[in-house]
């Protein structure tokens, strides 16, 4: 039986099992938009802007583990969704992103709404495809999933012109791919294992240095074990964070710019750092001719171009993280004895839990309400057990350091690229993932204009999001720098907002606010059970200072404390 | 320090946009890209020429194999290679140089494939210095124009550049 393209896409998407995408539509989609009519089987989130189908599809990703779907039109369509590819790529998300595309025969022609999109996100997509006929297009999405959730994950494009989508085929489903030049390599070299397990077991002052990796491997047990089976203290990225429960006496906090001081007196007097699904940015490592002066570094990362692209390393595994951890675990089980015998950091747990007392993370308390303490409370009202997204800047780094992380996949958040405006569609995202869970977007007052109106969407499809906005009238984190290296000339800074409150009122979602210390439980129990789309508009101190900093380029020790 | 670097890459459109995109985009240098059909028509033979210090040259090999087209990745850097490139160049040939410029393209082998009356355009293979040389003695007779292919290479002996046995598929190991 001879099928559409657009049948055909749907019928693909419906054999990968693909349950939900985040979509918007436009003249080149409408054949695939009328071939999903009635398909019950595949939601279809309509959001207002396709830079947030993006944000959502990469929430939903992150919070399920699953390949997040969005699929726009040509054109204008297509160069929305760059910002949320590009957001994808640096944190390794798994997507496939179908952007619709004028006819083959026009495209070049710098026809009505073409773009050249496959060019526009070449550098921030893993593959991209343009399917230039209609018997390629099931093998095409095929490999598309493929090539995304392996290896290190990323987002693929999939460009399909109108006429493929209207074309003739026959609907085939490749039941498995080959792909000759593609072949991740997951299990870890075990001569070089080995090497890594000898340096670890006289070592004696290891550190744990884990990534988005161990996220996106769920190897977050493993991880647990691992540390606690050799007693090696813990550091995360903000990507990693959840790796290990945030509670956990092995772990450190965050380290890099506004990581915890006895995060970053670890990794710079270590003499063994391993690093596992990480990869040495800058933000992470400070100065990187004063990163772990001391320390030999083994690496394990599925991806070979991590390895010595920023730091030199002296035993790389490639690998994927879970494996390669299993493997060692095995060895540990094996050689008990030895490590029983020579495996003795006493001294150094000692060093470090004192490093944690005297230096906790902490924040001058005043009669004006604090951010941080917001996000305390958060943290204790949910018992963490909630999935946090956040926006970027103060109200990022503030969560990334006050809201324990328990679980992988709890923390939802821009790390290598920094997006403004990912919060908000991304915790949609997660929410379409896990309709009974509390989703919550940790948000700045600046951040959460970038894509306010997806409250339309949220209030379409009865997300129950809460946004927390620690409105502190400034693009703080820019703010910030220039309260400290630009003698406070806050120029382009200060804000002005809506009315939050009314603003959420007007979409029909919740609106509430909080102006003082006594409200806080308060008003965060009731948003928390209102099972509507809420918006907390929360007024905290304008000048308050994300602390411990790592001014840029300086070292890790270098830290300015509150 | 110049590397030569040759790639098996699929035979498919796009493929050379995404490798110069990679150069340019992490700023690696290329000095020269040659790039043609194999004998297996669905894979191209590329060879570039690029220079940086050996991390350089380990990241521009890695970003390289982790592009989803490229099959192998091959640096000539511990390998025992020939390699050759081809030149055009246009020069003035007056009454006076005429012979001059014919004995100097006899002794290095090469042609002149196309003449006027006051120019001499001369075809030369070789590998870098012997094209220097030439350049050199071409000189002070006054060159009009100058165009390389940019080199191509190939291991000496019995090596050669293949796809490796195909390898099944790893299941994955994620759960
Ligand atoms: C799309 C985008 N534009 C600009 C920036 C630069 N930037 C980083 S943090 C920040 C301020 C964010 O302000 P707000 O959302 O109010 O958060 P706060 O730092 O005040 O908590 C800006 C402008 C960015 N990260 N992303
Ligand atoms: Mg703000």
């Amino acid at each position: 039986m001879k099928r559409t393209g657009a049948q055909i896409f749907v019928e693909s998407l419906k054999a990968e099992g693909i349950d939900t995408i985040f979509c918007y539509p436009g003249g080149a989609t409408l054949n695939i938009t009328d071939a999903l009519t009635d398909i019950s089987q595949i939601r279809q989130v309509v959001v207002r802007h396709e830079q947030a189908a993006v944000h959502a599809a990469d929430g939903y990703a992150r919070a399920s583990g699953k390949v997040g779907v969005a699929l726009v039109t040509s054109g204008p369509g297509a160069t929305n969704t760059v910002t949320g590819i590009a957001t994808a790529c640096m944190d390794s998300i798994p997507m496939v992103i179908f952007s619709c595309q004028v006819n083959t025969m026009l495209i070049g022609n710098d026809a009505f709404q073409e773009a050249d999109i496959i060019g526009i996100t070449r550098p921030c997509t893993k593959h991209s495809y343009l399917v230039r006929d209609v018997k390629d297009l099931s093998k095409i999405i095929k490999e598309a999933f493929h090539i995304a959730e392996s290896g290190r994950p990323g987002p693929v494009l999939v460009d399909i012109p109108k006429d493929v989508s209207s074309a003739l085929g026959e609907f085939k489903y490749p039941e498995r791919v080959h792909i000759r030049s593609y072949q991740p390599t997951y299990i870890g070299h075990p001569g070089q294992i080995k090497k890594a397990m000898r340096l670890m077991l006289h070592a004696k002052r290891p550190v744990l240095y884990t990534g988005g990796g161990v996220i996106s491997s769920n190897a977050s047990v493993e991880l647990t074990k691992f540390a606690e089976a050799l007693s090696i203290p813990v550091t995360n990225t903000l990507m990693g964070l959840g790796g290990i429960p945030g509670d956990h006496p092995l772990f450190l906090g965050m380290l890099g710019m506004h990581g915890t001081y006895a995060a970053n007196m670890a990794i710079t007097e270590s003499d063994l750092i391993i690093a596992m699904g990480a990869r040495f940015d800058d933000r992470a490592t400070g100065k990187t001719d004063e990163f772990a002066p001391h320390a030999k570094i083994i690496h394990i990362d599925i991806d070979p171009t991590s390895i010595s692209k920023n730091i030199k390393v002296d035993i790389p595994i490639v690998g994927d993280t879970r494996n390669v951890l299993m493997h060692m675990l095995k060895i540990v089980e094996e050689e008990k004895d030895a490590y029983k015998q020579h495996h003795n950091i006493a001294e150094w747990t000692g060093k470090i839990n004192q490093w944690k007392k005297d230096y906790p993370l902490t924040y001058q308390k005043s009669d004006i309400l604090k951010p941080q303490y917001v996000i305390e409370r958060i943290f204790e009202l949910t018992k963490g057990k909630a999935i946090i997204t956040t926006e970027v800047g103060q109200n990022q780094m503030w969560t990334a350091q006050f809201f324990k992380f328990l679980k992988p996949r709890t923390c939802l958040t821009s790390g290598g690229l920094g997006t403004m405006g990912y919060g908000f569609p991304a915790a949609i995202g997660a929410q379409v993932a896990f309709p009974k869970s509390l989703v919550i977007d940790i948000a700045g007052d600046g951040s959460i204009q970038m894509n306010i109106q997806e409250l339309a969407t949220a209030v379409q499809y009865n997300l129950p999001v809460k946004v927390v906005i620690l409105n502190n009238g400034f693009l703080g984190m820019v703010r910030q720098w220039q309260e400290l290296f630009y003698e406070k000339r806050y120029t382009w800074t200060h804000l002005h907002s809506p009315d939050f409150v009314k603003v959420a009122e007007a979409y029909g979602a919740v609106g509430l606010r909080i102006e003082t210390e006594k409200d806080v439980d308060k008003i965060l129990k009731q948003a928390f059970k209102n099972n509507r789309p809420t918006f907390i508009d929360v007024h905290v101190n304008p000048e308050e200072c994300v602390y411990p900093m790592v001014p840029a380029g300086a070292s890790l020790k270098e830290m300015l404390l509150v | 320090m110049r590397h030569t670097i040759s790639l098996l890459v699929e035979n498919e459109f796009g493929v050379l946009s995404r490798i110069a995109g990679l150069f340019s985009g992490r700023g690696f240098n290329i000095e020269s890209l040659c790039v043609a059909e194999s004998l297996d028509p669905t894979i191209s033979t590329m060879t570039i020429v690029t220079t940086g210090n050996d991390a350089i040259l380990e990241q521009i090999l890695k970003q390289l194999n982790k592009l989803i087209n490229i099959i192998k990745v091959v640096d000539f850097k511990d390998i025992d290679y020939v390699s050759r490139e081809m030149i055009l160049v246009k020069v003035n040939a007056e009454e006076k140089t005429r012979a001059e410029i014919l004995r100097i393209v006899e002794i290095f082998r090469g042609k002149i494939i196309d003449v006027s009356s006051r120019t001499y355009t001369i075809m030369i293979t070789g590998d870098e210095g012997k094209l220097k040389a030439f350049l050199s003695l071409m000189k002070p007779i006054g060159i009009k124009e100058l165009v390389r292919t940019g080199p191509i290479a190939m291991a000496r002996g019995e090596r050669m550049l293949k796809i490796k046995e195909q390898t099944e598929i790893k299941e994955e190991v994620n759960g």
